[in-house]
């Protein structure tokens, strides 16, 4: 027998078992349209490949982090011990925040391209709710070095829950693990990132994939507009598949520069008893509501400027999630503006309170 | 629908497009290859780290043990040289022997036994003479290593012998 013919022959003794061949004439059916908007297609690959980072990363640091009392000293030993650990930890810390930044445009080129419409709708819930969860990654994953200023964020942002009026407090000491932020709220933050979030995370993004190649990638509205015969598209594979590949080594390759030119800082072991250090401020990603709710609390003051505040907050946030279900205007192919404005004013508010929250770091 | 398709299969090769084609796979492949040692490279290093701390330790020839001197009659005083556990005995006799513990059969640490004047092991019962280390009964196919003793006012120095 030639190799040839034993390939054939263990690919046959698999194929009758897990209908690959099935697989192998889905992937070649499987087209991906072509128009001037096509770009933002790859976001989504993109974050994918980027949360494949994290796992791999996130792995490799699990070797020799320690949380609770150690968790400092661990994270130091890593970055400043063990070879290549500052790079490891550097790649997972860049790696987030590029993955969090590639979600965000994801996000909006489907809100702007009204790819949440039916049949879409669980396509965009279940993808709102993965950056919620992305968010409390960035979150939790944030405090485990245990330096200063992962110290400092994670007060002032538990504190954030704890002006939710009657059970605000409970909620905020229940993810403390007491009144103050302490070697229990490590632990348990710790357990968070590295195993309820996962746990969660892996199986909603199956059900996210899934669904993308249930019903295909969404078109917008101007291409829905065209008669089919003027619409154009590529196979994905292997067309599509090449210049997804092609943009996850560029972000690989991104990746790197940052992580080894920038490497990720530690600061100084966390002392409850020090004052805050000058210049403390959120992560880019939360500086927006952050600095949302700073303004209403000028404007409002006292406790219930933080309540409304929150309660603004929340109506915006299940304005947003709720879009699929009040912008369904389909059949004409025609713009929805009030929806289209909507997200244009998200998009403004997002970045001006964000410039304005780096305009007024002091 | 119209596809856009780039390689259609009644496109026929010219001799030269077959060479620039092989050279172009071998280039993507040789540069595949550069980006797997660049990530692996540094990925095993990290792995390794606790290993090659370990190598560094057992380069160590000398351990300095202080106040060992007045560890009674009798008894037994377990150290670490380098990265291994070693033991220190102070015979009844008033010799002092020192050797490593780790069982030459399959690596577990042994116990010095004063009443029974023996060095045992739990694991598969291998039993060492606790003057000389050598296998006295069990599966151990080797003696233990014995280490130089030093005594002195303000410590023990034990080095390799």
């Amino acid at each position: 027998m030639t190799s040839k013919t034993i390939t054939a022959s263990v690919y046959d003794w698999v194929d009758e078992r897990l209908g690959l061949s099935e697989l192998a004439a889905f992937a070649r059916h499987k087209t991906v349209p072509v128009h001037s908007q096509s770009f933002w297609y790859y976001w989504g690959g993109i974050s994918l490949f980027l949360f494949m980072v994290q796992c791999f990363t996130g792995v490799l640091l699990l070797v020799y982090y320690r949380p609770g009392a150690d968790a400092f000293e661990s994270v130091r030993q890593i970055t400043f011990v063990m070879h290549f650990g500052w790079l490891i930890r550097s790649a997972h810390s860049w790696s987030a925040n590029l993955m969090m930044f590639s979600i965000l445009v994801h996000m909006f080129s489907v809100f702007f391209m009204k790819a949440y419409r039916k049949p879409r709708e669980f396509g965009w819930l279940s993808g709102m709710a993965l950056l919620g969860l992305a968010s409390v990654f960035g979150f939790s994953g944030y405090l485990l070095p245990m330096d200063e200023l992962s110290y400092f964020a994670t007060k002032v942002g538990l504190d954030i829950p704890s002006a939710i009026p009657w059970i605000g407090p409970a909620i905020a000491n229940m993810l403390r693990g007491g009144p103050d932020v302490s070697d229990f709220t490590v632990q348990r933050f710790f357990a968070l990132h590295v195993v309820v979030l996962p746990a969660l995370f892996v199986p909603l993004l199956g059900f996210h994939l899934w669904l993308v190649q249930r019903h295909g990638n969404a078109v917008p509205p101007s291409e829905e507009a065209k008669p089919p015969s003027e619409r154009k598209s590529m196979p994905f594979m292997p067309n599509f598949l090449r210049k997804d590949l092609a943009m996850w080594l560029i972000s690989l390759n991104v990746l790197a520069l940052l992580a080894s030119v920038f490497p990720w800082a530690l600061g100084k072991p966390f002392d409850p008893l020090a004052p805050a250090p000058l210049g403390i401020h959120p992560e880019w990603y939360f500086m927006s509501p952050f600095e949302m709710l700073k303004l209403l609390g000028v404007v409002l003051r006292g406790e219930a400027g933080e309540i409304a505040g929150i309660l603004l907050f929340t109506i915006g946030i299940v304005l947003w999630l709720l879009i699929p279900f009040y912008d369904t205007q389909k059949e004409s192919g025609r713009r929805s503006r009030a929806a289209h404005y909507f997200g244009l004013l998200a998009v403004f508010a997002l970045l001006a309170t964000t410039a304005i929250g780096y305009w007024t770091i002091r | 629908m119209t596809q856009e398709t780039n390689l259609s299969p009644n496109i026929v090769e010219e001799p030269g497009e077959a060479t620039t084609r092989r050279f172009f796979l071998a280039a993507a492949g040789a540069a595949g290859l550069c980006y797997a040692a660049a990530l692996a490279y540094p990925v095993y290093r990290y792995l390794a780290s606790p290993e090659e701390m370990a190598m560094e330790a057992t380069a160590v020839t000398e351990v300095t043990l202080k106040d060992a001197e007045k560890l009674p009659l009798g008894s037994v005083l377990m150290f670490k040289f380098g990265s291994a556990p070693a033991m220190l005995i102070h015979h009844a006799d008033g010799r002092w022997i020192s050797m490593t513990a780790v069982c030459t059969h399959l690596g577990c640490t042994v116990q010095y036994e004063p009443q029974a004047d023996r060095i045992h092991c739990a694991c598969h019962g291998g039993v060492y003479n606790p003057y000389t280390g050598a296998n006295v009964s069990g599966p151990p196919p080797k003696p233990l290593k014995l280490f130089k003793v030093a005594v002195n006012t303000t410590g023990v120095d034990v080095s390799r012998a």
